[in-house]
């Protein structure tokens, strides 16, 4: 049982790695992933009577075999199977190249439908199941499976490149994967579905393939943070607004994690949207040795973040700040900045501005806005936590 | 691989150009395709007239009429076939074009090579 055990292990850590190296040596990821299933089947077969001294090297020999005879048998010539040497090539997995940078830039690459970044990073890094990766996104696995298959054969039919882009591009490029990588966060932000984790693996594998870019350890800051209050964020059934979370319950080895990956990105001396998402969760974070929330401190930080990153959430996560030092009149002009049909259709727009009624004392509309809010939401526990402010209310109205 | 760059523009955005401007741009085009030789991957290039002298040829030869295929706002303008590795060069080369400035390069890979 070790032994499958072991087995597995070996094949999960592997899989991104080896496919990167397959996929940016053949210019086809379809071709890469099916080389690779059949290397893992035969490992299946092999390895219970004679497990390697290097499995992921004998992976790698076996898959690029493969890869050899598909191209023999397109050109209809004849070949032979063969299986790497009984104990695998010598020598150690450093020995390996590591492709999976140029991997990721083939995922989130400007030619491939913006929408399928995320997904195909998670299918070809990750090695992810198309049928999870459906769920998470909401969408028909048979849709989601043909989307991928669809951006594979374009990056195999187009010839994009498996490399890392040149100096002048690289600024923008590398901002795509991230977002594909917040995206897959952003999905899964309670931190209960399949894909925070998943994030958060590829936001350190990026720390360690561009270790020197603010960003990108602003980036891991921002996901290792917010998964460190995973088990705070429901009680019960409900969800539990950020300053309302009971810090014993945060992980605090993830914020030690996350306080390194902010203190290296802003010794950088360039400041971005991530890093200053990341600096204000380290604010939050701070409760648990201040005992108290620096909403000064935050109010400023989303001030910053609202004019480098200016998105609805960042203008009502400063109109919500705003509440909390006093000025409730202010957030409520701040929220005045969105335009009134996208505001009326955004839960958390909703929610921030039934709070600062609340706080202003207009209770009655305060309530009809938490019942906007509500219809809106659809996440169960986030529906009660709204549904318990507005009750909170509904009884001063009594 | 063989990429075709396909350039359109609406006509009527160079109505207002002034008659200066468009002869640099005539220019910077012959600069652009000097360039293109230059680096030895320019397999062939042609400036088209306008639609309204285009004469269209379908239903198996048996319909000929005046004008375009499809009547459009962007029009097909001229095309650039080049031959480069990769879908990575070949943006770098049509981000160099001067109708990626007044209108859109489409790059479209060769089919032949499947």
């Amino acid at each position: 049982m070790a032994h499958e055990e072991r087995m597995a292990e070996v094949m999960r850590s592997s899989y991104g790695r080896l496919l990167a190296i397959l996929a940016s040596t053949s210019g086809d990821i379809l071709i890469a992933e099916d080389a690779l299933s059949d290397a893992f089947a035969k490992a299946l077969i092999h390895w219970p009577s004679d497990m390697p001294k290097n499995p992921e090297a004998w992976l790698l020999t076996v898959a690029r075999h493969r890869l050899i005879d598909v191209r023999r048998r397109d050109a209809r010539i004849d070949f032979r199977d063969e299986l790497p040497e009984p104990q695998g090539p010598e020598g150690h997995p450093a020995d390996i190249p590591d492709d999976r940078l140029k991997l990721m830039f083939v995922c989130a690459h400007p030619a491939i439908d913006a929408r399928m970044h995320t997904p195909l990073m998670l299918q070809t890094v990750l090695g992810l199941d198309s049928e999870v990766i459906a769920r998470a996104f909401l969408l028909p696995h048979t849709t989601m499976a043909k989307r991928l298959v669809r951006a594979k054969r374009k990056i195999r039919d187009t010839a994009v490149a498996f490399q890392v882009p040149d100096r002048e591009d690289l600024p923008a490029r590398l901002t795509a994967v991230l977002e594909a990588i917040y995206a897959a966060f952003s999905q899964d932000w309670m931190g209960d579905g399949p894909l925070a984790q998943e994030a958060l693996f590829l936001a350190t594998l990026l720390v360690d393939l561009v270790p020197d870019d603010a960003e990108v350890l602003g980036l891991a800051a921002v996901i290792a943070f917010s998964l460190s209050r995973d088990a705070a964020r429901v009680d019960g059934d409900r969800f539990v607004a950020l300053e309302d979370q009971d810090p014993s319950k945060w992980n605090t080895a993830l914020i030690h994690r996350a306080t390194a990956y902010l203190s290296r990105a802003q010794a950088l001396g360039h400041i971005g949207r991530f890093q200053l998402e990341a600096a204000i969760q380290s604010v939050h974070a701070d409760r648990l040795h201040t005992g108290i929330t620096n909403w000064p401190a935050l109010v400023q930080l989303h001030l910053g973040l609202s004019h480098i990153a200016p998105t609805i959430g960042a203008t009502v996560s400063y109109a919500a700040a705003l509440g909390k030092v006093g000025k409730p009149d202010e957030g409520l002009a701040a929220l005045l900045r969105i335009e009134a049909k996208v505001l009326a259709g955004f839960a958390p727009g909703q929610a921030t501005r039934a709070y600062l009624l609340a706080e202003l004392g207009r209770i009655g509309e305060a309530v009809a806005a938490y019942e906007v809010a509500i219809a809106l939401t659809q996440e169960p526990a986030l529906r009660r936590h709204l549904e318990g402010k507005r009750a909170a209310l509904g009884a001063q109205l009594m | 691989m063989r990429y075709t760059f396909l350039t359109y523009s609406r006509p009527e955005d160079f109505a207002n150009v002034p008659p200066e401007e468009l002869g640099q741009l005539k220019g910077l085009f012959g600069a652009y395709i000097g360039s293109l030789k230059a680096a030895g991957i320019l397999v062939g290039v042609d400036w088209l007239q306008p639609v309204s002298n285009a004469t269209t040829v379908s239903d198996g030869g048996d319909r000929i009429h005046d004008g375009p295929f499809a009547e459009t706002k962007e029009t097909l303008g001229g095309y650039m076939t080049i031959e480069v590795p990769d879908l990575d060069t070949a943006i770098s080369w049509a981000k160099k074009c001067p109708m990626a400035k007044y209108g859109a390069v489409e790059i479209r890979p060769t089919a032949m090579d499947a």
